[in-house]
């Protein structure tokens, strides 16, 4: 026990690796915070097109589907593979010029899209078609209906799952780091190679779970909210 | 502008199936300007479905109908030009649970007609005023009783200035202490002249602000006339048999 202790959780270590550990985990957040804002834009057009009406939009919505059922099947592991070390390699400028960190979030956007348009969907898909209905019935159209009642009412039920999907990709920031950028994990990893000591891992897992219980939290409240509003609405 | 035959709406052997379900079969409707035609019947008679496929919510199967001189089950329509001036009033209300009452009631005025704001506002404010909501305009929908929002359901149709206006069964979803404030909404558009097509299970209502009855039964106009003719003296058998029913459900 002791021999555990002191390999993973050395305080002595653990001060040692802050700094590095710190720097690295800015990496995290920074990757996160650019995904997450691309996630929510680009899965929100892809569920939009996944809806579209018509016989017109089929080829359309066949690449929605098609984008989200193969990258929600992928492992993001290979996503990041591909990226980092493949995209460099296709010869275009400003690719072979990206850094992995940039490519890592490409990767991260990919495959998160796919989950998050799904939640979209079954967002959109909640809203009663009678509120579409009494809208189209006022004279908007088929955009309009979906920006100013659809989406609104949709986007609102999605924010718990939505934060969901966001601790998961908080997380798997430290993948990218397996493949090349010099994060959290990857931090850690230099640091028990220079010391023989893993509580750098510690200090890694310390600042995401630091990063994720404020969210989780947050997630709990705003589930628990709706839930009231919506039984005082029932009675 | 009216239809060739004189008539703001005229639906002509109107036919709509749900798969093998014939829901209206050879539906022949006129509605004269500032009419008022009230479409009565058993549930599943046809109602509901008659007044979407006026406004289009349905696209009938065969036959024609014909909104102030254009035809609108034929040829290229633009549905949203019409849906401007046809309003629609649902038995669930369906306002928007999360817009306030004016939000619900400038929505159209502002995204469909273009007014601004500050113009979409006052004229909601005057409407809201008028049916006594004003106070409520702030409120969410989920704040106010079902008379309340079956008003202000209203008051959104109204506020797109619609030439007719269609109402779907706007009572059946209401305790019957409510009914009497949307029926005297209704009742205060007829005598500003506002053309009107409600399917309603209010007979006696029915009775005193139609120019016109007609009772579906089983997707088919069986019979329509002046309500004093057809509450008083219907002609047809099953007609008879559906008031009696009523009645003895004490409903008129």
């Amino acid at each position: 026990m002791h021999r555990v202790l002191h390999a993973f959780t050395n305080p002595f270590a653990f001060r040692q690796a802050l700094p590095d550990i710190w720097s690295g985990f800015l990496i995290n957040v920074h990757m996160m915070v650019i995904a997450e804002a691309l996630v929510l834009v680009l899965a929100l057009l892809i569920a939009i097109v996944r809806g579209l009406p018509g016989r017109g939009s089929k080829p359309l919505r066949g690449l929605a589907i098609l984008y989200t059922d193969f990258f929600r099947g992928t492992p993001l592991t290979i996503v990041a593979y591909a990226c980092i070390l493949g995209l460099p390699g296709l010869g275009y400028g400003f690719l072979k010029n990206a850094s992995s960190e940039a490519l890592g979030v490409v990767a991260l956007t990919v495959v998160y899209t796919a989950y998050v348009t799904e939640v979209y969907r079954a967002g959109i898909e909640s809203v009663h078609g009678s509120q579409r209905m009494a809208a189209r019935s006022l004279g908007l159209s088929y955009l309009q209906a979906l920006r100013y009642v659809v989406l609104p009412q949709a986007i609102r039920r999605v924010i718990p799952p939505l934060l969901n999907d966001f601790i998961g990709l908080q997380k798997d920031t430290a993948i990218i780091g397996a493949i090349g950028v010099t994060e959290a994990a990857a931090q850690g990893t230099n640091f028990a190679n220079s010391y023989f000591n893993y509580t750098g891992y510690f200090v890694g897992a310390v600042f995401f779970v630091y990063l994720t219980i404020p969210l989780a939290r947050f997630t709990d409240h705003i589930i628990r909210e709706r839930e009231q509003r919506e039984r005082a609405a029932g009675g | 502008m009216s239809s060739p035959n004189g008539h703001f709406v005229s639906v002509q052997k109107v036919t709509k199936r749900f798969g093998e379900l014939e829901v209206l079969k050879q539906v022949d409707l006129d509605v004269a300007e500032h009419n008022v035609v009230c479409l009565i019947g058993a549930s599943g008679s046809g109602k509901s479905t008659l007044l979407r496929c006026i406004n289009l919510l349905e696209k009938v199967d065969e036959g024609s109908i014909v909104v102030d001189g254009q035809p609108i089950t034929h040829g290229k329509v633009d549905v949203n030009a019409l849906r401007r001036k046809i309003g629609i009033v649902f038995q669930a209300y369906n306002l928007f649970p999360h817009m306030t009452v004016l939000q619900n009631v400038t929505l159209g005025p502002r995204k469909v007609r273009g007014l601004d704001r500050a113009k979409a506002r006052s004229a909601a404010l005057e409407l809201l005023r008028s049916i006594g909501l004003d106070d409520k305009a702030d409120e969410y929908p989920d704040r106010l009783s079902g008379g309340q929002q079956q008003r202000v359901a209203i008051a959104r149709a109204l506020a797109m200035e619609p030439k007719l206006l269609l109402l779907d069964e706007v009572t059946s979803a209401l305790d019957p202490q409510l009914v009497a404030e949307v029926l005297n909404l209704v009742r205060s558009l007829t005598e500003f002249g506002m053309t009107m097509i409600i399917a309603t299970h209010e007979m006696s209502f029915a009775r005193e602000v139609s120019d016109k009855v007609c009772f579906l039964d089983n997707g088919v106009i069986c019979e329509q006339g002046a309500p004093a003719q057809i509450f008083s003296d219907p002609q047809q058998p099953r007609t008879r048999e559906f008031l009696a029913r009523i009645i003895e459900a004490g409903r008129m």
